[in-house]
């Protein structure tokens, strides 16, 4: 595999297929299988998101080591029409689709590193990190 | 012309199923398994060759290739041995005629392409059709035997059913978990309802809620649900996500689940005079003869 990949999010189960690579590439760099099920878990959540709010967009995986330590970034990519109140999307349960309003919030939690960048019109960027323990 | 090409064909039948036959045997070795005989290919073959022909003398009838596509369907043969097959008898034949015609020209050579397409072409189409009818017909079976297997309800005894849950949920899936969950219980008169987990690889937020609803739902007919098989990497998940599952009941297992929906309907299981018992006592009075 190489180290670098990512999965179009166009159709609802393509969120399948960005989970089951997700979780490939984390049982290859030897994460638990508790850190497996929170990244599977969290390629789902953006994924959805992709797929619910942006129609279109990608999720990316990239492994990467230093000299002390092993991770595996995720980012979700999309063109969408972005989010206006950053900070409101993060408080647990808010939503505008009658979900739970878990999922970015959730997302936050299952990982170590979390970072989200978006623009009205332009899209959402989040980048997430998980350290190998 | 296309008469007296068809006329010069079928005078020559002999020749050119020999020279076909030699081509389709290299087919053997790229596509198909050991497990098919060397007699059942040959005869195969053999009776392609027949076919093709016939529908020749036939001016075009289809009869006899629908008959044959139906058991090259069920032999399990690829398509392309079909297609290859036709390639190879249109290279052979318009070989075959040009190398016995003493004048060759650029009209000829057309009316003769023009008029094997022909005779060839139909048949593709025919055969290919089969194919792909019986394709969308085992698609279309398929697709109704996993929506059957996506949400079985089991009524295990009087009062508790259990619905075990295999594979990846998604909104479809989790529509008819609900309508599957609620209508079964009604029918099954239950008083427990078990949803067991233990087979979905992931509980993100969408199944989490969809769960939540179908419990709620239960509740308002009467029923208790318990959700079991949450397998520990689960249970973490869940709890990261911050999902409150307060409302309702929990068991790590399907066993434990199963007790104490007994609980609930009064019941409990008794272990009836042990077995082993039985079994000791044999030995024992077998070795005091
Ligand atoms: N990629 C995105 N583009 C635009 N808006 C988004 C995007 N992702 C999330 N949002 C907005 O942020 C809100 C909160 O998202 P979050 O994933 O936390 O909850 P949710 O999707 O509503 O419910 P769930 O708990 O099922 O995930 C969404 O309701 C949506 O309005
Ligand atoms: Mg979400």
């Amino acid at each position: 595999m190489s180290p670098h990949s990512c999965v179009k999010i166009r159709k609802e189960w393509d969120i399948v297929s960005a989970r089951q690579l997700g979780r490939e590439m984390a049982k290859k760099l030897g994460f638990s299988t508790v850190d497996q099920a929170r990244i599977a878990t969290a390629v789902s959540e953006l994924a959805r998101n992709i797929y619910l709010y942006a129609e279109e967009g990608q999720i990316c995986f990239e492994v990467f080591e230093t000299i002390e330590r092993k991770g595996l970034r995720m980012g979700a990519f999309d063109t969408g029409p972005g989010i206006t109140d950053i900070s409101q999307v993060m408080q647990d349960g808010y939503t505008t689709s009658g979900g739970l309003g878990a999922g970015l919030p959730g997302v936050k939690r299952l990982m170590d590193e979390f970072d989200i960048q978006s623009e009205i019109g332009q899209g959402t960027q989040i980048k997430t990190v998980k350290w190998v323990r | 012309m296309n008469s007296k090409l068809i006329q010069i064909a079928i005078e020559n039948s002999d020749t050119i199923v020999q020279m076909w036959l030699e081509k389709i045997d290299s087919l053997k070795v790229d596509k198909f398994s050991s497990s098919t005989s060397d007699e059942l290919f040959e005869n195969t073959n053999r009776e392609f060759v027949n076919v093709i022909f016939t529908s020749i003398k036939q001016q075009g009838s289809l009869i006899e290739v629908v008959a044959f596509s139906e058991k090259i369907i069920t032999l399990g043969w690829p398509l392309s041995y079909i297609t290859d097959g036709l390639q190879m008898f249109r290279r052979v034949t318009i070989d075959f005629i040009l190398s016995n015609s003493d004048q060759v020209d650029t009209s000829f050579f057309s009316e003769l392409l023009t008029s094997v397409d022909r005779w060839v072409e139909p048949i593709i189409h025919q055969l290919i059709n089969e194919y792909t009818g019986s394709w969308e017909h085992i698609l279309s079976i398929q697709r109704i035997a996993l929506q059957e297997l996506s949400a079985p309800l089991i009524p295990v005894t009087d009062g508790i059913t259990i619905m075990p849950l295999i594979g990846t949920i998604d909104t479809e899936r989790a529509k008819l978990i609900m309508e599957n969950l609620l209508e079964g219980a009604i029918k099954h008169n239950s008083e427990v309802v078990l949803i067991d987990i233990t087979g979905v690889p992931v509980v993100d937020t969408m199944v989490a809620h969809h769960i939540i609803q179908a419990a709620e739902a239960v509740r308002l007919i009467g029923a208790t649900c318990i959700l079991v098989g949450i397998r520990p990497e689960i249970a973490q998940t869940i709890v990261n996500l911050g999902i409150d599952l307060t409302n309702l009941p929990t068991k790590s297992s399907l066993k434990k689940g199963f007790t104490s929906a007994l609980e609930i309907t009064n019941r409990k299981i008794v272990d009836l005079k042990p077995k082993e018992d039985g079994i000791e006592e044999m030995i024992k009075s077998l070795q005091g003869e």
